[in-house]
C-alpha cells in the first residue's frame, strides 16, 4: 500500500490515510531503534543526498541517523562550504548531482517551493526539511505521531501552538496535519506575530498564554529569535517570556500541569523554563525519538518499489 | 480462485501439530533451551500453537516471538507495493538459544533467508532450526526445513492456500488454481 504521492512537499491536503500509513510504519521503526544492531537492509544500494541551503544540525543529523539505519549511502551536502558560494543556482546544482545519480533528496532552503521547484529537474524523490515559513512536513508528522502516542488519539485533541506562528514552518505544518487528523488547533502569540488571515486556516487565536493553557490538551512551543525582537515585533526577550513564556510558576498558578511540546532548539528561559522543560509533562524528548522513527518511515514509504 | 484439492482437513491439522511439538522436543532433547520465532502473518499463529503444545507435555513455559521480515526482503525494489509493515516481536535475548523459526509454506526459501538475516541481527543464537507446516519444493536457495508437517509437491502456477482458525475461521490446507496474471 504506497503513498499517493512520489515525493513528501507539505501536510497540505496530504490524505489522512498516507498519514496513517506513516505512523504505523513508524510504529515498526521504533522497534528497530530499540534493537542491538539498529540498521536493516531496506535501502540498501540507495544513495540520499542531503541538500541543506540552511544550517541545521538537528534536522540534519535526525535525517542522515534515519538513512544510515535503512543502509542508504548518504551524501552531505552544505551551502556554506560549496559552489553555492561561487554563485551556482539551485537548478544547476541539482541537475549537476542529478546525472550522478541521486535516489533521494532531502532540501532545506530559505525559499518557499524550493522542493516543488526541485521536481522538474530530477526523478529523485524530493523530502521537503523546511522551505522558508511554508511547510516542515516531517517535523509535524513527529509532532502529531509523539501527540497520539502520549494520548492513544488525535479526534478531538486540543492542541495549541504558541510562538512565533507568522514566521514559522513548522506551526503551518501542524496546523494543516492536526486538522487532517480531527484534532482542534489553536494558535496563541502576540498580534505582531499572527499572520493576517489566519481565520482562513480554521485555527482558534489565543492572545493570552493563560487562556491557552486552560483551553488546550497540549501546547506545542515555538522557539522565539532574537532578530524579531531586533526588528521590532516585541520589545525585549524578558517582556517576551514574561507575557508568553511558559514556566512551572504559571502553570501551578492556573492549576494545570499540561503536555509541553517544543520542536528544538530551546531558548531556555525565553518560551520555555527549564523546569518545564525538562519536566514529567515535557514530550521534547521522546519527540527527538520519535523523529527519526518517522524519517525512516517516510524514506522507506516513498524510497522502496518504483 | 478455484480450489483443486485439499491437502490437510481440519482433523489432520490438530494431528501435524502435535507430531511437529513431539519432534521438536525430540530434537532438542527437551524444551529447556528452545524459543519459537514464528514469521509474521501464519507463522505467529502456527508458533504460538506449537509453543502451547510443547509447554504441555514438558510442563514447561516455552518462549515465543514474532518476526516481520519485509524490511529484510531481497524484493523492495521491484515491488509496486509497499508490503506493510507488521512489525517485528522479540522480547527475550536470542543469543545462546535454539530458536525454531516457524512459518507456514516453504517455497523458495527467501523468506527464510530475510528471516536468518534479522534474526541474527538481533543476537546469536546457539542453532536457528526451521518448522514449516508445508514444503511444497522450488527451492531457489540452499534452504532446507528441519520440521515438515506435509511435503506437497506443486507446480509453479499453483497456489497453496493455508488457512486458520485465527484469521480464516478454519484450520485446512488447500492447493488452488491462482488469480488471474497481473500485467
Amino acid at each position: 500500500m504506497p503513498l499517493s504521492m512520489k515525493h513528501l512537499l507539505g501536510l497540505e491536503g496530504m490524505p489522512r490515510e498516507d498519514i496513517q500509513l506513516i505512523f504505523d510504519t513508524a510504529s515498526s521503526f521504533r522497534e528497530v531503534l530499540e534493537r542491538p544492531i539498529k540498521k536493516v537492509p531496506t535501502l540498501q544500494g540507495k544513495t540520499i543526498l542531503n541538500l541543506f541551503f540552511e544550517s541545521s544540525t538537528r534536522t540534519r543529523i535526525s535525517f542522515e541517523l534515519a538513512e544510515r539505519r535503512l543502509s542508504a549511502d548518504v551524501v552531505n551536502f552544505t551551502a556554506d562550504v560549496s559552489s553555492v558560494q561561487k554563485g551556482e543556482t539551485l537548478k544547476d546544482t541539482v541537475r549537476n548531482l542529478e546525472v550522478m545519480k541521486i535516489d533521494m533528496v532531502v532540501i532545506r532552503h530559505r525559499a518557499a517551493g524550493a522542493p516543488h521547484f526541485l521536481t522538474q529537474f530530477t526523478n529523485a524523490n524530493i523530502i521537503n526539511a523546511g522551505d522558508g515559513a511554508h511547510e516542515h512536513p516531517t517535523q509535524a508528522l513527529l509532532d502529531i505521531y509523539t501527540l497520539r502516542e502520549k494520548f492513544g488519539t488525535l479526534e478531538g485533541l486540543h492542541v495549541c501552538i504558541v510562538g512565533d506562528i507568522a514566521h514559522s514552518r513548522v506551526a503551518r505544518s501542524n496546523i494543516y496535519g492536526l486538522q487532517t487528523m480531527g484534532a482542534k488547533v489553536s494558535i496563541c502569540a502576540p498580534k505582531t506575530l499572527i499572520p493576517r488571515e489566519i481565520e482562513k486556516l480554521g485555527v482558534g487565536v489565543f492572545y493570552k498564554v493563560d487562556e491557552a493553557i486552560k483551553a488546550a490538551d497540549a501546547l506545542n512551543v515555538l522557539r522565539i529569535q532574537r532578530e524579531r525582537m531586533d526588528r521590532g515585533y516585541f520589545p525585549t526577550l524578558r517582556e517576551y517570556r514574561e507575557h508568553f513564556g511558559i514556566s512551572k510558576e504559571r502553570l501551578k498558578r492556573i492549576g494545570k500541569n499540561i503536555t509541553i511540546m517544543h520542536p528544538g532548539p530551546i531558548n531556555r528561559e525565553v518560551e520555555l523554563t527549564a523546569d518545564v522543560a525538562d519536566g514529567e509533562t515535557s514530550l521534547i524528548l521522546q519527540q527527538v525519538l520519535n523523529g527519526v522513527a518517522v524519517r525512516m518511515a517516510v524514506l522507506y514509504l516513498l524510497g522502496t518499489g518504483n | 480462485m478455484k480450489i483443486k484439492s485439499t491437502v490437510i482437513t481440519k482433523v489432520d491439522f490438530e494431528r501435524t501439530l502435535m507430531r511437529l511439538a513431539h519432534e521438536i522436543i525430540e530434537r532438542n532433547k527437551g524444551a529447556e533451551t528452545i524459543a519459537l520465532v514464528g514469521i509474521r502473518t501464519r507463522g505467529e499463529f502456527l508458533a504460538k500453537r506449537l509453543a502451547e503444545k510443547i509447554s504441555k507435555i514438558e510442563k514447561k513455559e516455552v518462549k515465543t516471538g514474532f518476526l516481520d521480515i519485509t524490511l529484510y526482503r531481497d524484493d523492495l525494489r521491484h515491488r509496486f507495493d509497499k508490503p506493510v509493515l507488521k512489525g517485528t516481536e522479540i522480547h527475550f535475548d536470542v543469543t545462546g538459544k535454539d530458536i525454531v523459526l516457524v512459518d507456514d509454506v516453504l517455497f523458495t526459501g527467501r523468506t527464510i533467508r530475510a528471516a536468518l538475516d534479522e534474526l541474527i541481527d538481533l543476537g546469536r543464537p546457539a542453532t536457528i532450526q526451521l518448522a514449516v507446516l508445508v514444503d511444497r519444493g522450488h527451492r531457489e536457495l540452499p534452504i532446507k526445513a528441519d520440521f515438515v508437517g506435509k511435503n506437497i509437491p506443486t507446480s509453479h502456477l499453483e497456489e497453496v492456500k493455508v488457512m486458520m482458525q485465527e484469521i480464516d475461521g478454519e484450520d485446512t490446507v488447500l492447493i488452488v488454481e491462482p488469480a488471474e496474471e497481473k500485467s
